[in-house]
Parts: structure tokens; C-alpha cells; sequence
């Protein structure tokens, strides 16, 4: 270990080899570590307003994950259907719109990595990438635009005739599923792509000339190949449409709360920030539970992610 | 089973370039046939029509007398063994060679089964449940030509499998390959820019420039009877001498040349016109059909200086310069334990006989 920073030192110099250590360290203490650590003791802490932060008032308690799993602090006679019911249903459809991504996805990176060709390859990849560098926000409110009840949407199924009046979309979820599976598409795109395209095209042609039929070419030799990419990209899209707030806030219906929308209101609104980060540290530990067992029955460990 | 494979006049473009142009062959069943060109002569796009992953742009391909157009490389009779063999290295080597079983949904016990056969016959043994990436270059080599096997085609593709091996792996494989193809009995057609490949393992070889076949014949005639500037060019070493024809007999002509009138035999083919007085002309002569005159008689002499040479234990390789110009020619003899070295700049007479030597028309060349 000493031989290492040694050589570490040697190979930098002294100004270099410090401004690395200190600028990385600062980064995982400072942007990381402390901030989960504050959160951690702070679900953990009684909830009192500020001036008696470090008071006997503030002990450490666990009664706002009791709060979570039973709706009071002190009994535990019924269950917090509310808040339970909002938690599942975050992390469902966050794996929906994770399924939803990965089928739009895998067709579109394996086209333009080994069928598209040159310029119009590049040109569908700004395609895009561009609509992205619109703000978040607009993309949400121009969602809501169109899903609205005299929205394109709307009003193109009623000239078509396919419906006779006005489906709410927004009450619906269709909205809310479609902002956020648009919300996070590169992400599954792009790393889906990588990965495929380092496959090399004689391997596919090797299993086509064996006789082999499409599907099962992507089963047996591009879908292995491109695992990695795909782990990543549905771990990704997973844990941030889990944690989205924003496109939740604008496309979510009256009724389909987010769970992140609870941790804002406990928060900003409820004033109560240790319930806020109890709530919170349960939403990490799911997905971070949810996406080692990904890991796990996929056989795919968290170096190849990293690739 | 093997098939015979006919080429039916065959043209393929990519947009205006024309990759492969007027190529009319038939490879009969069971044939070690071999395409030989320099790397961009086309012999590949062949192997691509006929593997099925590119249709000719005209003409036909045919397969056991079956006309190809239309049907996919996953259902032509044909299998092919990529040049960087394209293994799958997510799978295990008995996987590897049972896909094509796999694909037919044949039983993972008998496929099993058939792997084990298989590595006996390529010599792996036990090595099935290996994965790719733990064998060596050669081993891979066996595995993928024993994938392509197990898939039972009439016909067996190779695209120059052996240029990433060293030399020594590659003269094995060359045998190896051969007696494989003899075991099987099956057609095999082999894409090759190596003429020791090419003259080696084949029964027939076609020899492709820009992609026109400029030859199909066996090895032999290959070598010793070319039939066009290109071939005597690309295919082993060659002196040449440009000149013009002065005379043309019933099997000699004569081509004027600045080292002199040389008499060489006539490099026919039968749909090129033959040569006529006036035309412009090469005359090749092998170095090993260059011999030292000494007083013999020969249908040719050429005055020459010895340069410089190089003894190579069994051949001295001899480099001249043609008296009165800077004409550089190249004289190879065999060392049968007697002979000795010339000095450099020593004056000499070079001979050849007619029937060594080969006329023909003016054409393109192969680059050095």
C-alpha cells in the first residue's frame, strides 16, 4: 500500500499528486458522504424545529420508519396504507417505464449500431440527443399540452374517430408513463448502443450463415453480448424515474401520487425534514435492494456496469 | 453430401464500381477449390454471393443445380469460416460447435454428444467445456471449422482462416485443412492472396485480379502455364521482358526485346486473341529456368553481369544485370552440394529454352 502511494507521488509530483487527493476526497466526503450521513442521522433524530437541533429534544428515535410502515408513531394497530401503497406503486411503474424504455430502446440502438449506416447514423443520433437540451420542465408541460383533454393527442383520435370524446390521459397515468419514459430515454439508449456496438458484425453474420433465425441471434449472441449496457441503462432509468420529482409533479393525475412527491411535502410543506429523510432513505435502500437483484439474476457484476 | 457449386456469369456492383465482374465458373462436388488475388480483387464479394449474404448484381448462383436467388445465408446449403473466425466467445467451445444443431432444435444430450465426436476429430478432446478465449490461435482455428462442420453443409466457405496465424501453425494447417476436407469429402471453397495456400491444398484455382478471373486451372497449370501477364506476374517469381512480337510460329514466337529476341512459347487462352506480329509483348521466364550457359545450347542467350547473390543452402539466388542496360533479371539454382559462388560484376551468359518461357500479350502487371 505504501509502495503504491510512493509510486503514486513519484509519478504525478507532489503538487499534482495533492490537488488529486484532496479535490477527489473533497468530492466523495463533501458531495456524497456527508450529505447521506446528515440524512441518515437525521431520519434517525426526533423532529424539532432548528434552535433545538443538538437538544435533549433531539434524540435519536426510529419512529418515522415506524411512521412509514404503520401510519403513528406510537401504535401499530393498522397498517400506513397511504404512504405504502404510493411507495409500491413508484417502484412498479418505475419498473414499468424501466421495461418500456428497454423494448423502445434495444431495437432503436441495435439499428443504428449495425444496420444504419454512416451519416444517417449520425444524423438519428442528433435526432436524438437534441430534443434534450430543452429543459426538462418545458418537456413536462409540452407532455401535459398534448395529452390534455383538446391536446394533439386528443384531438387527432377524435378526427380519426377512433374515440368519441376526450380520454384523460393525464387521470390515467398515460401521461405520466409517457413523460418519464421520454424523460430518461438516453440513458437507456446510449450505454444499450455502446454495448452493442462493440460487437463484432462477423458474429452475427457467423450466426445467421449457421442457420440461426433473428430472434434468436439477439438471444444467444447479441442480448449476452450487450448485457452489460443493458443492466446499465435499466439500473439507471430505473433509480432516476424512481427518484424523478419534476415530470411527477406536472404529468402526474390529481390521484397518482409519486413517492418522491411525499418526501417533498414532508419536507417543504409538512416542515417535518427528519420524516422527510427517513422516507427518503427508504427510497435509496429500495433501489439500490431492487437493483442488486437485478444484478444478481442477470449475472452481471458491477464492473461490467462500469465498462 | 457435397454440391457443386456453378457460378453463372456473374456481375456484382456497389453503386459504379464493379467488384466482381463476368466471373463463370463450375467447382465440382467435393472439390478443394480456391480463389487467389491480391486483397481487393474481388474473391471475397464471391464468397459473399455465394454464402448468400450479398446477391450477385446479375447472373446466377447455383448450389447442387439449385438457383440460390432469393434464400438467405441461414438457408443455403454452404457454411462459412469468417477470417477472424467470429467464434462466439460467450460460449462455451461445445456450444460453439453444436449452434447450427442448436438452431435445428436438436436435444442438448445429443448435441452433447456430437461435440465430443467432433473435438475427438479435431483433436480437443475434453476440451468442450473450455470457453473460447482459453485456447490457442490454432485450437480456435479447429473449433471453428468444426462449428462449420457440425452444421453438415454441402459446402465449406473459408476466408483465408489462416492469415492470423504464425508460419509455422499455418503450414499445419494447411495439411490439416486438406485432410479434413478428404475425410469429409465435402465442397470446400477457400479465399486466399497467399499462392502457397492456393497451390498447396487446391484441386482447381482461380486466379482473380480486379475482379476478373483471370485463370481456373490446377496448381500446376497455374504455375507453369500462365495465361495472362497478371498470373505470370502474381503467381511465384517471374523475369520479365517487354518487347514486341516479330515473329509468330505454329507454337513460338518471337518478341523483340531490348536484351535481346527471345523465343518463348506461345501463353494461349482460349478466348484472348492469339498474338500477332507488331503486338506488344512479355516474355516470362522463371528463375529456375534461367541456367548458366557454359558453353551449352540453349534457344536463348542473354549476356549478363552478376550483381550480387545470396546463398540460401539449397538455392543460391543469383541477381544479374543485362549486358548494356540496367535491365535487373534473377537466376535461381540449386545447390546439390558441388556448386559454387560467382563473383560479383563476373561477366556470364545466361540461357533458356523456348518451351520455359512464356509469351503474352500486354496486360496489367501485379504490384510488386
Amino acid at each position: 500500500m505504501l509502495k503504491y502511494w510512493k509510486e503514486f507521488f513519484r509519478k504525478h509530483g507532489i503538487a499534482l499528486s495533492l490537488f488529486l487527493l484532496v479535490s477527489v476526497g473533497f468530492w466523495i466526503f463533501m458531495m456524497i458522504v456527508l450529505p447521506q450521513a446528515f440524512m441518515l442521522d437525521f431520519s434517525f433524530r426526533a423532529n424539532v424545529p432548528p434552535p433545538q437541533w443538538g437538544s435533549e429534544a433531539h434524540h435519536y428515535t426510529t419512529e418515522h420508519y415506524r411512521y412509514m410502515l404503520y401510519g403513528s408513531a406510537q401504535s401499530t394497530d393498522s397498517y400506513n396504507f397511504v404512504d405504502l401503497s404510493v411507495f409500491a406503486r413508484t417502484i412498479v411503474a418505475a419498473i414499468f417505464v424501466t421495461l418500456i424504455d428497454l423494448a423502445l430502446c434495444y431495437p432503436v440502438a441495435y439499428y443504428l449500431a449495425h444496420v444504419s449506416r454512416g451519416g444517417w447514423s449520425r444524423l438519428m443520433v442528433m435526432a436524438l440527443v437534441v430534443p434534450f437540451w430543452v429543459n426538462e420542465l418545458l418537456r413536462a408541460f409540452a407532455f401535459k399540452i398534448m395529452f390534455g383533454s383538446s391536446g394533439i393527442v386528443n384531438n387527432s383520435l377524435l378526427w380519426l374517430g377512433l374515440i368519441d370524446q376526450p380520454y384523460d390521459f393525464i387521470r390515467n397515468g398515460v401521461a405520466l408513463w409517457s413523460g418519464l419514459s421520454y424523460a430518461y430515454i438516453l440513458l437507456m439508449i446510449f450505454p444499450i448502443y455502446n454495448a452493442v456496438e462493440s460487437l463484432d458484425k462477423n458474429q452475427i453474420e457467423a450466426a445467421r450463415d449457421l442457420g440461426s433465425p433473428w430472434w434468436r441471434i439477439h438471444k444467444r449472441v447479441v442480448i449476452p453480448h450487450a448485457k452489460p449496457g443493458i443492466t446499465s441503462g435499466c439500473t439507471m432509468v430505473f433509480m432516476l424515474t424512481a427518484g424523478a420529482l419534476a415530470v411527477p409533479q406536472i404529468l402526474g393525475g390529481p390521484s397518482s401520487l409519486w413517492f418522491t412527491q411525499i418526501i417533498y411535502q414532508a419536507f417543504n410543506q409538512a416542515g417535518n425534514w427528519a420524516r422527510g429523510s427517513a422516507y427518503a432513505i427508504i427510497l435509496l435502500s429500495a433501489c439500490i435492494l431492487f437493483v442488486l437483484i437485478v444484478m444478481r439474476v442477470f449475472k452481471v457484476k458491477l464492473g461490467e456496469i462500469a465498462r | 453430401m457435397s454440391a457443386d457449386v456453378h457460378l453463372e456469369d456473374i456481375w456484382i456492383r456497389f453503386g459504379d464500381f464493379v467488384a466482381a465482374r463476368e466471373v463463370d465458373i463450375h467447382i465440382k462436388g467435393g472439390e478443394f477449390f480456391s480463389f487467389l488475388g491480391p486483397s481487393g480483387c474481388g474473391k471475397t464479394t464471391i464468397l459473399r454471393a455465394v454464402s448468400g449474404f450479398l446477391e450477385p448484381s446479375q447472373g446466377r448462383v447455383l448450389i447442387g443445380g439449385r438457383d440460390m436467388a432469393g434464400i438467405g445465408p441461414n438457408k443455403r446449403p454452404t457454411a462459412l469460416i469468417f477470417q477472424n473466425l467470429a467464434l462466439f466467445p460467450l460460449m462455451t467451445v461445445w456450444e460453439n460447435i453444436t449452434f447450427a444443431l442448436e438452431v435445428k432444435g436438436v436435444g442438448k444430450a445429443q448435441r452433447r454428444k456430437i461435440a465430443d465426436e467432433l473435438l475427438e476429430l479435431i483433436a480437443l478432446a475434453g476440451q468442450g467445456d473450455k470457453m473460447v478465449g482459453e485456447l490457442s490461435g490454432g485450437q480456435k482455428q479447429r473449433v471453428a471449422i468444426a462449428r462449420a462442420l457440425a452444421a453438415e453443409p454441402d459446402v465449406l466457405l473459408l476466408d483465408e482462416p489462416l492469415s492470423a496465424l504464425d508460419l509455422k501453425l499455418r503450414q499445419h494447417m494447411r495439411t490439416e485443412l486438406r485432410a479434413i476436407q478428404q475425410r469429409v469429402g465435402i465442397t470446400f471453397i477457400y479465399i486466399t492472396h497467399d499462392q502457397g495456400e492456393a497451390l498447396t491444398m487446391s484441386d482447381h484455382v482461380a486466379v482473380m485480379s480486379q475482379g476478373v478471373v483471370e485463370q481456373v486451372a490446377d496448381g500446376n497449370t497455374i504455375y507453369n502455364r500462365p495465361e495472362s501477364a497478371f498470373v505470370a506476374s502474381f503467381v511465384g517469381e517471374n523475369n520479365l521482358f517487354a518487347g514486341e512480337v516479330s515473329e509468330v510460329g505454329e507454337e513460338f514466337v518471337v518478341v523483340k526485346t531490348p536484351s535481346g529476341s527471345l523465343r518463348a512459347r506461345h501463353g494461349k487462352r482460349a478466348d484472348a486473341g492469339q498474338l500477332a506480329v507488331g503486338d506488344d509483348a512479355f516474355v516470362f521466364v522463371r528463375p529456375e529456368s534461367l541456367k548458366f550457359a557454359n558453353g551449352e545450347s540453349f534457344d536463348n542467350r542473354i549476356s549478363a553481369h552478376i550483381r550480387q547473390q545470396e546463398f540460401e543452402g539449397n538455392f543460391w539466388q543469383v541477381f544479374c544485370t543485362v549486358a548494356g542496360s540496367s535491365k535487373q533479371i534473377k537466376l535461381s539454382m540449386i545447390n546439390d552440394g558441388r556448386t559454387t559462388g560467382h563473383d560479383s560484376g563476373e561477366e556470364v551468359t545466361l540461357g533458356f529454352d523456348a518451351d520455359l518461357a512464356v509469351a503474352l500479350p500486354h496486360g496489367e502487371l501485379a504490384a510488386e
